[in-house]
């Protein structure tokens, strides 16, 4: 079976006045129509620079992206992003913002305020329909933007570190109800996170990464049951699978910590 | 409490002391004029000129000069304001027309722009034409530099949440681009109002025609010194009103967003 998205051998190096860096390395996934995959990985090992090149944001790199086995090139209208910052857009109100991409679809207004009010209460915000963002917490405008996304129903989703300004149990709760529409949706989805349990928690498959270069350092298949959701947490499968993660991860982000404070230290 | 009144006794509000102030310059210069320190000939006192508004309303149809002569700028800003979006868009788009034009429409913003009224009565005659035509020249260049300004600092990653949608680039520019720079660009319109306004009066007075730069003139021609003056506050206290007015909407757009 062909995969719904694949990656191959892509790579990117950034030319600085500092030098090149080589953000990504030959990194190769493929990912099965529907199915959930993490990548895990220190900070500035290219998961960013990964996203934004699937999501068609990045022109020049090495290596191919395909859909459905037909290789694409720039943005692609059945590609969801979310992003990693702040990306709501401040002139308008939340339930404005969700119904953007509609708007820009040409969706009549009532089909889209209808369709974006759902949405607003699937990520908790009913109530909050005409504040703008700036009356807003850092969390909420996140969730608007993750609320943006999924209202497009896109077939293959990206989102880089979407929960990350959220506190624990909003994350987890959204986590949930993220997991309950991708697996409705049956959407292929691609998770950038830093959070280990997170990653484990959604994920059918765990990819983690390495320190610069950016390259798949191994790839842990989450045998867990589904429909899952957040009281998965408490199991011992679940502490394995997290144990086994760090495991890998903790010598990455090591290297991670060192050159930063080797940086600190030349500066 | 007692302390509060105090410092409040000490300091008063910035409105009582900047209108105490004027208050004040004004009662000087009426002494100075009665005490025949300054000829009335010259410069009439405060008194005068305050009389010589009944007259301006009445006689010499001041407030059909403020219709035409505003009319006549905000015609020239609404104009200048589609060029000057258009340009400063094309100066955002084109790296290289950016770094080639952005310091000369800065420098042109600093210039009397208001002299080159003879090269536009050759070119349109002796009409409104003409005056629209300054008042345009006069406000493009803050427009301009504005909208170049708020669109080089739109956020990259909303222009990347356009992009994954598709936008086509004007939808691109209307749906993001514009309204994410639209607090700057109002800031270029106000200030090209303003500055629509100085020209639009400077040439009616200079080539006498229409408004209240033609009024000023007539009167100054005619020895109504006091009304003269009284017309020359009149386009102070209007442009005053235009700032503050313009000023409180500006933030009113900034703090809705
Ligand atoms: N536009 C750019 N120009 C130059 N270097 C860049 C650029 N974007 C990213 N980089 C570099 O590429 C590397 C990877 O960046 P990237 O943003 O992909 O990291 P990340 O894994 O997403 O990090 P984080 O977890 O902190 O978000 C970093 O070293 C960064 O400095
Ligand atoms: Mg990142």
């Amino acid at each position: 079976m062909t995969p719904a998205l694949s990656i191959q051998n892509v790579a990117k190096t950034f030319s600085t006045a500092q030098g090149d860096v080589r953000a990504l390395d030959h990194v190769s996934i493929d990912i099965r129509a529907g199915e959930f995959v993490s990548v895990i990985g220190p900070s500035g090992c290219g998961k960013s620079t990964l996203m934004n090149i699937v999501g068609g944001l990045v022109d020049d790199y090495e290596g191919e992206v395909h859909l459905d086995g037909a290789l694409v090139r720039g943005c692609q209208k059945q590609i969801g992003v979310v992003f990693q910052e702040e990306s709501t857009f401040p002139w308008r109100t939340a339930i404005d913002n969700v119904a953007f991409p509609m708007e820009a679809a040409g969706l009549p207004r009532e089909a889209r305020m209808a369709r974006a009010r759902e949405l607003l209460e699937l990520v908790g915000l009913n109530g909050f329909e005409n504040r703008f963002p700036s009356e807003l917490s850092g969390g909420m405008r996140q969730r608007i933007a993750i609320a943006r996304t999924l209202a497009f129903q896109p077939r293959i989703l990206l989102m880089d570190e979407p929960f990350a300004a959220l506190d624990e149990q909003t994350r987890l709760l959204l986590g949930d109800k993220v997991l309950q529409i991708q697996q409705e949706l049956n959407q292929t989805t691609l998770l950038i996170t830093h959070n280990i349990a997170e990653a484990v928690q959604l994920s059918d498959r765990v990819l983690i990464m390495s320190f610069r270069p950016g390259r798949i350092k191994r790839v842990i298949d989450i045998d867990l049951p589904r429909p899952r959701s957040s009281k998965l947490m408490g199991g011992e499968k679940f502490g394995q699978y997290v144990a086994a993660i760090w495991e890998d991860l903790r010598e990455e982000a090591s290297k991670g910590l060192q050159d930063m404070e080797r940086v600190r230290a030349g500066a | 409490m007692a302390s509060a009144t105090l410092t409040s006794l000490r300091k008063p509000p910035a409105i009582v002391t900047r209108f105490g102030a004027l208050a004040l310059f004004l009662l000087g210069w009426e002494a100075a004029s009665r005490a025949g320190w300054i000829s009335a000939f010259i410069v009439p006192p405060p008194s005068e000129i305050y009389n010589s508004f009944e007259m301006l309303f009445v006689q010499e149809g001041l407030v059909d000069a403020f219709l035409r002569t505003f009319g006549e700028a905000f015609a020239a800003a609404g104009l200048g304001s589609v060029i000057g979006i258009a340009v400063g868009y094309l100066l955002h788009r084109s790296k290289l027309a950016g770094l080639a034009y952005t310091d000369w429409v800065a420098a042109m913003a600093s210039a009397p722009l208001v002299l080159l009224y003879p090269l536009f009565l050759v070119v349109f005659g002796r009409n409104s034409a003409t005056i629209v035509a300054m008042g345009v020249v006069g406000c493009l260049p803050p427009i301009i530099l504005k909208t170049k300004e708020g669109l080089d600092g739109v956020k990259p990653v909303l222009l990347n949440v356009g992009r994954t949608y598709g936008l086509t680039p004007w939808r691109q520019f209307r749906m993001i681009q514009f309204p994410a720079a639209l607090p700057t660009i109002f800031n270029g319109v106000r200030i090209g109002l303003l500055f629509a306004i100085i020209n639009v009066v400077g040439v009616e007075y200079l080539i006498v025609f229409g408004g209240l730069g033609q009024m000023i003139s007539d009167l100054g021609d005619r020895f109504e010194i006091a009304a003269m003056f009284g017309g020359i506050v009149f386009v102070i206290l209007v442009s005053v009103c235009f700032f503050f007015i313009t000023e409180k909407i500006e933030t009113w757009l900034l703090s809705s967003k």
